[in-house]
């Protein structure tokens, strides 16, 4: 199973993904903000990293063109989880490197969907 | 796989009550003409996270509330919109607001929605339109369609940069009907030019029956900027461009509402029996959780050196003994340290209503008031803050309202136009002392004096110091405000206040001098299990008195003490006659003596009211824990708990108050 980066500055949110991930049988790495995700990233290579967007210290933009920054980041799938439903900050993210996203509210079902996809 | 949300709550409950707080103080900081984009930021993203909460745990009122929220918010933070004090206070009247929501949804109760439609509609107003649903808040799923579609996908060389793979969309696509791929290689360059990080594969494929054509946009939506994609659909459907599609159509919406899954789904009526368990829980800093740990590791140490000497102990091992007892000794008074460092809290929980209090007073009466805080980060335990925070709240108001006068008459005073409320916290000799200063009027002594007469609560002859005089207002029933504000409210104040504090082991003084200023001084015991308890002995029984209620301790003459029709016994003390309480009497116990200058009177004070306790004599003073006498036994008249004694014996603890209210009952009667 994949090793999973989960960021977010929310720790209900955090917690929900983080058990919804664990329970599919994924390693979860948690982290309260981009620069305490960055610092874990560079760490362990993790294979896939979800991440909030609105976030202190560092947001989840800056985030993504970090880690894209990093060779052993280039092509690792990156999804933002954005409550956003218009396209501004999907955009944004996008243009960063982001892969792709999921929108605000989502159940676990849904995330464990979106990331199935992604992990084939 | 199904998970059960609910297990999440109680987090998404105390990240968004701190987030609350958080957007409160940020947002009293504008109001102090801090206008810097951090504090903005910070206000905007805790909105944002109890909207994202609120929407994925299914509180879907809270999400729609903060959605209004959080797009004016928004509008400032991007400096469309100027931080106006007006902004300022409804933005704060919706944090309130959101705080007696999430308090509603968390106890299961019904939110006052009157209240959410009125504040929602003033924040639409002062946007100056409605705000549409956020689309987001409806989670779309996938609606299933007929037909085939033809799918054309020519992605730019960049794709794989964004962790997209074409695998992935085209593996999906298997999944959704019948799928046939072609691939184009026509834009493959010669070997020495290939970059391997590049896409340079476009691909032309048909996917005949099941899928929805939304579906297959949908599953394009991540690399739509990163590629050319035209999907057409054969018949019935007309060719429909990618760029164009609604990210959801009017069909697949309704689709989705109805199928709405967890998220704005509304709890499900009394299926949950679990509910109103809610187990309050406590934060604890990681070092303290160590600082236990180390103890404990400590403590096995001396355990084991215990167990060392005690195999094939001899006189000879009497010096290693009592040094590994000392060390035992030692370890169990820092475990007990580390172990009620637990239920610490800094008082900044209590301290921190206090800005936004003083915000809206002194809006309210038209003054000035400068609000000094100090020592937020002094400890005290979890449930002795929780019930001073009335006690505090009630002192500020007071301040604020009586205390500090208005703007033109402090000028005439010679003082600044603006008061300072100093709010301070220390720790004090196994105390917390908390200050409430202000540099206004002072108690007006002649004023409570008068009010006090007129109550018949001194005598007009009475000759009175000046602490006795301010000590007046906290008789039950005292006010001295001319008319009854809604600031301070009634004359039920004081009273309670003191009570209050007094039920906690703690007591409050009042320093003030006219023209200068009032200073409240509230001591508290640092927790409410462990206490200052002086032991007495009456026969061979003892009883712990707690060391707070007691005045002093003295003999008593005979002749001093008089017996009323009733029985009941009254002696003379500083002239007024006090009850008489025996306790061998009280307890059934045999005392050494039933004569009462042979023994000892203890004069106690509690709920303002005083006693005497007949006892044998004065044991030491000791710290006791006070354990609970009606969870392990029952509840007992006059007994407040107890506690075991260092011989293992159990002492009862007095219930001060219990049993000066019994004996008064029985004087009056």
């Amino acid at each position: 199973m994949a090793t999973i980066l989960a960021v977010d500055d929310s720790a209900s949110m955090r917690q929900m993904v983080s058990f919804t991930l664990k329970g599919a049988g994924h390693d979860v790495i948690e982290a309260s903000d981009g620069m305490v995700a960055l610092t874990a990233a560079k760490g362990k290579k993790v294979d896939l990293v979800v991440t909030d967007v609105n976030m202190p210290n560092m947001d989840g933009i800056s985030l993504i063109k970090e880690l894209r920054q990093l060779p052993t980041y280039k092509f690792t799938p990156i999804l933002m989880l954005t409550t956003e439903a218009g396209d501004g900050k999907k955009q944004e993210g996008k243009a960063a490197g982001a892969t792709g996203w999921i929108v605000k509210p989502f159940n676990p079902d849904q995330l464990l969907a979106t990331i199935k996809k992604v992990l084939g | 796989m199904s998970i059960n949300l609910e297990q999440f709550h109680q987090t998404f409950f105390e990240e968004s009550f701190e987030g609350l707080d958080s957007m409160e103080s940020g947002l009293l900081n504008l109001q102090a003409g801090g206008m810097d984009a951090d504090t903005i930021n910070t206000i905007f993203r805790a909105a944002h996270s109890i909207k994202g909460g609120s929407g994925t745990f299914g509180f879907a009122e809270v999400a729609r509330f903060t959605h209004v929220l959080e797009t004016l918010l928004n509008e400032m933070r991007d400096g469309r919109r100027p931080v106006t004090p007006d902004a300022v206070n409804l933005l704060l009247e919706s944090v309130d607001t959101l705080r007696e929501m999430l308090t509603a949804v968390r106890g299961k109760a019904a939110v006052n929605s009157m209240r959410v439609a009125d504040v929602q509609g003033r924040l639409e107003l002062m946007l100056g339109k409605a705000v549409t649903a956020d689309p987001g808040m409806v989670a779309a799923t996938v609606s299933p369609g007929a037909g085939s579609c033809r799918i054309s996908f020519l992605p730019k060389s960049h794709l794989f940069k964004t962790g997209n793979d074409p695998l992935r969309i085209f593996r999906e696509l298997d999944g959704m009907g019948t799928l046939a791929v072609e691939a184009d290689l026509s834009r493959l360059p010669a070997f020495e030019s290939f970059d391997s990080e590049s896409c340079y594969v476009s691909w032309s494929a048909t996917l005949k029956g099941g899928a929805s054509e939304a579906a297959v946009h949908e599953l394009f939506d991540w690399v739509r900027d990163d590629s050319d994609i035209e999907i057409v659909s054969a018949s019935p459907a007309l060719p429909v461009s990618v760029v164009e599609a609604p990210p959801a159509t009017g069909a697949s919406l309704v689709a989705a509402m109805a199928a709405a899954p967890v998220a704005g789904t509304e709890p499900k009526g009394g299926v949950r029996t679990a509910a109103g368990s809610e187990g309050t829980s406590i934060r604890v800093d990681i070092s303290k959780v160590d600082a236990l740990i180390n103890m404990v590791g400590e403590l096995v140490i001396t355990q084991n050196i215990l167990r060392q000497v005690g195999e094939n102990f001899d006189m000879s091992k009497i010096h290693k003994l009592s040094s590994a007892l000392a060390e035992l000794d030692r370890n169990t008074r820092e475990l007990q340290e580390s172990v009620m460092r637990i239920r610490m809290l800094p008082i900044s929980f209590a301290f921190n209503r206090v800005p936004r209090l003083v915000h809206d007073l002194s809006t309210k009466l038209g003054k000035k008031v400068e609000l000094k805080m100090s020592g937020e980060s002094t400890e005290l335990d979890k449930t002795v803050l929780e019930r001073i925070v009335d006690p505090l709240v009630h002192l500020v108001r007071n301040s604020c309202d009586h205390g500090i006068e208005m703007p033109d008459r402090r000028r005439a005073a010679g003082k600044p136009e603006s008061g300072t409320l100093l709010l301070s916290a220390c720790h004090k000799g196994g105390n917390v002392v908390i200050e409430i200063a202000d540099d206004g009027a002072g108690l007006k002594r002649d004023k409570i004096l008068k009010k006090a007469i007129e109550r018949g609560l001194v005598k007009a002859d009475q000759n009175l110091s000046p602490e006795e005089i301010h000590d007046l207002i906290f008789l039950p029933g005292f006010s001295t405000a001319d008319q009854v504000s809604d600031v301070s409210g009634r004359g039920v104040g004081m009273d309670v206040v003191r009570k209050n504090i007094q039920a906690l082991g703690g007591n409050v003084d009042i320093w003030s001098e006219p023209g200068q200023g009032s200073r409240f001084t509230v001591r508290l015991p640092l927790t409410l299990a462990i206490m200052d308890g002086q032991s007495v002995a009456v026969g061979s029984e003892f009883y712990i008195v707690p060391l707070v209620s007691i005045i002093v301790s003295t003999i008593v003459k005979n002749e001093h003490v008089s017996t009323m029709a009733n029985g009941g016994e009254v002696f003379r003390f500083r002239d007024e006659y006090l009850p008489l309480i025996r306790l061998y009497e009280l307890y059934g116990a045999t005392s050494r003596t039933t004569n009462i200058q042979e023994g000892l009177m203890v004069v106690v004070e509690g709920d303002g009211k005083r006693a005497g306790l007949f006892v044998d004599e004065l044991l030491g003073q000791q710290q006791v824990v006070i354990k609970s006498l009606e969870t392990n036994y029952k509840r007992v008249e006059g007994v407040s708990g107890a506690t075991i004694l260092g011989d293992g014996s159990v002492a009862l603890i007095l219930d001060i108050p219990g049993l000066i209210r019994v004996a008064h009952q029985k004087k009056v009667a």
